[in-house]
């Protein structure tokens, strides 16, 4: 996806904290999002992303910092008074009401006309695949079918801001798949703000115009998908993207880092000397080599295929690697491990609060 | 105004409540009450609770209120359990036939019932604590299949005949696999079922005949020569009784939920 | 074996005790002693003695349903709203007072507003005139009140917890303020509840005999005490089996009427 230039903020949030029973849940944080943005908020459960979404939806008061919409401070504005709606992750449709009146029940209240309601649950049914199923009771329905009346649902109030709270996480995998697809459709199609919470990275990664990476309350990182896939700015990032090779390193000097005592190019400068870092390979920049021709030397545990390439793990002395590749090498054999400078990732120690998480 | 709004509320639900323990604290009082008028306080005394164990009218008929209410709860949970099992495997009409069959006792007007069942007893046995304890059975056994039934459509119950396809007996099964997972609703059947007995009057007055009495009857009895005072410590001891019981209970299973409740928050 | 035929015990049981009974007290109340048929016992209910018993026992028992009603929805909506963590605590709290022998617990009421009686005593207390509503309709209406209020209370109380916080929170999502999402959303879900309740508070209410007899001190008659006496004093069993099936049906279309109501309001949503 390619960031679209943003027109102008449409939603702040400043300096937001809130606790739980005395448990940080957000610590400060501060987050601008554009108009007609696809904003990901992207973590592990309990990273604050949730309360974050809720936050902006007016569920949750925040302890202390505010949220601005277009301008006005809205922090003490109810849930029902805020021009924005909310898909929820488990539907959350209204059992007692079918398909027709769960969408109309946002215009019924607004007193919109019996006529714009009509022409509306039409849209909207057609907006999200569902022609025809107006009568349906909404407890028959498939849980794909269910979500998209709740987008349905949220959609024709025509909010400037769309929350989707991991929308997608009760449906099975290829029904997510196309769900992504249809998402993306209807964020074109009605061209307002999504601003959507998951911790899946992957539909993160294909979703959004720009990611918002969150642990433990705090905003790891901001950026395009891409900038995000091929410059995480710490190891928590580069853990939670997509799965990688994070082993502890020395900085010897400008561009050679040491890693297992072997000494490595690499092409990143300016750390400290003998600086402990940590150093971030992905399975696919990992090479599968002759044991001479590779910087570590290690034999194959398992290769496991997965559809477009062998997951390879090989063990060395000192660490377990997870390599991509087309080919297979034989399973006990020696195999050398190699890495091109450039595909090389060297990044600060993170905290210690966050060292713990990476290791669990 | 929030938390005016609040105290409105707590004041509305402690009314509530004190209209519904208001008697049971005048019962419990009158217990203690040195004064066999029902109006006037003659000073504390424990008089009635000690020559209530002496007093063979109403040892026999609380011998006998428990009598029914254990033995009618536990036949009633064995039949209504294999009850529920069975109808829980019959197809979608037998079933609702059976189960609309089911609810008729606990639909039907208690007096309706206890008239029915003595009507039909007289026909064919003499009215007494056999046709009582049969009439026991009888309302109590919805009760525990209305509590049990929720529990076994929840577990999984090809598990039970995956068991017996691996040669476990329908005994083995049921010890090991049925009765671990569906135990608290046949549990609560069950004291659903002692409740149900032994606070009923109706249905024991016009099943019982000459001679039986239960604690309800006796005291149905009594209303006009006025209650003995035992009665009242005899009724403060059970409820004392339950009331520790429950309270047990409660605590014990709301130390797994609330553990359960956080976990939920932390979510 | 299979496993349905470990219903047989039940089915047994339920044949035995539950159906021939039912068939028994028809075929009473279509019967003379002699066993002749006859209309008589079942047009008795016309008479106007029983007639008056029987419009009583109505109007009672629709009052006390609706008095139930609005004692309990209140008090179930605020438990909701204390967001009890302990769902059970407030079943037991509720439940509880049903251990202590319940006519017993009316014989209290009778203390309790008697003319002499706690009530009255404090109310002297605090500077007011006496009450004299023991032996009345007011204190039969109460007896009955609080005999039943907790099978209205529990029924209702559940429906309303059960209602998914994610649904009260997607319909203020949508623009419901608390009033809209009471009418919408809390109200309508907590339909199936209430009419649990009303089946469970009137179908006694219309046919008791205990709480007339220990409260109305034997001015009022329901149907209920009028049928106890056919049986007991009167033994003529045969009019009382008449009364009975009379009253059972009564009951029987009364509840198909609620249930209709509630039938068509799913029929909506299932079809």
């Amino acid at each position: 996806m390619e960031t679209n230039e943003k027109e102008r903020d449409i939603l702040e949030l400043k300096n937001i904290s809130k606790s739980f029973d005395g448990k940080k849940v957000l610590d400060d944080l501060s987050l601008s999002i554009g108009k007609n943005e696809f904003i990901t908020l992207l973590g592990p459960s309990g990273c604050g992303k949730s309360t974050t979404l809720r936050i902006i939806g007016g569920f949750v008061r925040p302890d202390a910092g505010s949220v601005w919409f277009d301008g006005k401070d809205i922090t003490d504005l109810a849930a029902e008074k805020r021009n924005v709606n909310t898909v929820f992750q488990k539907y959350s449709l209204f059992p007692h009401m079918n398909v027709e009146e769960n969408i109309a029940f946002g215009l019924k209240l607004k007193k919109k006309s019996k006529s714009y309601i009509q022409d509306k649950i039409k849209y909207a049914l057609k907006l999200v695949n569902l022609e025809g199923y107006e009568k349906r009771n909404t407890t028959a329905l498939s849980g794909g079918q269910q979500q998209r009346i709740a987008i349905a649902r949220a959609i024709v109030n025509e909010p400037e801001i769309l929350l989707l709270d991991e929308p997608l996480g009760a449906l099975d995998l290829k029904l997510r798949h196309d769900m992504q697809q249809e998402l993306i459709r209807i964020k074109k199609e009605v061209g307002i703000t999504f601003v959507y919470v998951t911790h899946d990275q992957e539909e993160a990664l294909t979703m959004s115009d720009r990611i918002v990476v969150m642990n433990r309350g705090i905003i790891q990182q901001m950026g395009t998908s891409k900038s995000i896939y091929d410059e995480p700015q710490n190891a928590f990032v580069a853990d939670f993207i997509g799965e990688s090779n994070i082993i502890d390193g020395i900085m010897l000097r400008d561009r050679v880092v040491e890693i297992l005592g072997v000494k490595i190019p690499c092409v990143d400068e300016g750390f400290g000397e003998r600086e402990t870092v940590d150093v971030v390979i992905r399975p696919e920049d990992l090479e599968i080599k002759p044991v001479e021709c590779g910087f570590f030397s290690g034999q194959v545990i398992s290769v496991l295929f997965k559809g477009a390439y062998y997951e390879i793990k090989v063990r060395t002395d000192g660490y377990e690697w997870v390599s991509q590749s087309v080919n297979a090498p034989e399973v006990g054999s020696q195999v050398g491990l190699y890495v091109v400078p450039d595909n090389i990732q060297i990044m600060h120690k993170p905290k210690s609060e966050d060292a713990e998480i990476i290791k669990e | 105004m929030v938390s005016l709004k609040r105290v409105f509320m707590k004041c509305y639900l402690a009314l509530i409540l004190l209209f519904l323990y208001a008697p049971i604290l005048v019962l419990v009082v009158l217990s203690f009450n040195d004064s066999r008028s029902r109006v006037k306080w003659g000073g504390f005394t424990l008089q009635w609770y000690g020559s209530l164990f002496s007093n063979r009218q109403i040892m026999e008929a609380l011998k006998t209120t428990l009598i029914l209410g254990f033995g009618s709860a536990a036949a009633a949970t064995v039949i209504g359990t294999l009850g529920a099992l069975g109808i829980e495997a019959m197809r979608r009409r037998s079933y609702r036939v059976v189960m609309s069959v089911t609810n008729i006792p606990i639909l039907n007007a208690d007096i309706v019932t206890g008239i029915a069942l003595m009507l039909w007893f007289v026909r064919f046995m003499p009215l007494g604590f056999g046709s009582v304890m049969i009439a026991h059975i009888t309302f109590n056994i919805p009760y525990v299949i209305l509590s049990v039934m929720p529990k076994l459509k929840s577990l999984n119950i090809s598990i039970y005949e995956a068991a017996r396809d691996l040669g476990a007996g329908s005994v083995y099964a049921f010890f090991h696999i049925v009765l671990p997972q569906a135990g608290s609703g046949i549990l609560a059947g069950f004291f659903m079922a002692l409740t149900m007995s032994m606070d009923d009057f109706v249905i024991t007055y016009f099943t019982k005949g000459a001679g039986v009495n239960t604690l309800s009857t006796m005291i149905y009895g009594e209303i006009r020569k006025g209650i003995k005072p035992q009665m009242y410590a005899l009724s403060t001891l059970l409820f004392a009784v339950i009331f520790v019981i429950l309270l047990l209970f409660n605590i014990l299973s709301g130390k797994g939920k609330s553990t359960d409740d956080i976990v939920e928050r932390s979510r | 074996m299979k496993r349905k035929y470990l219903a047989t015990p039940y089915i047994i049981w339920v044949v035995g005790f539950t159906l021939l009974p039912l068939i028994t007290i028809g075929i009473s109340a279509f019967t003379r002693d002699n066993g002749t048929f006859t209309w008589s016992n079942i047009l008795a209910i016309s008479e106007p003695i029983n007639r008056q018993a029987l419009f009583f026992s109505l109007a009672i028992a629709l009052g006390c349903t609706l008095i139930c009603i609005l004692l309990a929805y209140p008090a179930a909506l605020f438990l909701k709203s204390f967001r009890f963590k302990r769902k059970g605590f407030t079943i037991f709290l509720l439940v509880l007072p049903m251990w202590m022998n319940f006519i017993l617990r009316i014989l209290a009421w009778q203390m309790i507003l008697s003319k002499n009686g706690i009530l009255n005593f404090l109310l002297g207390k605090l500077g007011i005139a006496p009450l004299s509503i023991s032996n009345t309709w007011g204190a039969l209406m109460i007896g009955m009140v609080y005999d039943f209020l907790p099978y209205m209370i529990l029924p209702v109380f559940n429906a309303i917890s059960d209602i998914d916080e994610d649904t009260i929170e997607a319909a203020r999502d949508l623009g419901a303020g608390s009033m809209a999402v009471f009418r919408k959303i809390i109200f309508p879900l907590s339909m199936p509840g209430m009419l649990s309740g009303v089946v469970m508070v009137f179908v006694p209410a219309m046919t008791s005999f205990v709480i007339a007899d220990i409260l109305g001190g034997g001015k009022v008659q329901l149907i209920g005490n009028i049928i106890e006496q056919e049986f007991m004093k009167s033994m003529d069993w045969h009019l009382g089996a008449g009364l009975s099936i009379s009253l059972m049906l009564l009951v029987l279309i009364s509840l198909a009427f609620t249930m209709q109501n509630d039938m068509e309001d799913r029929g909506t949503t299932i079809w």
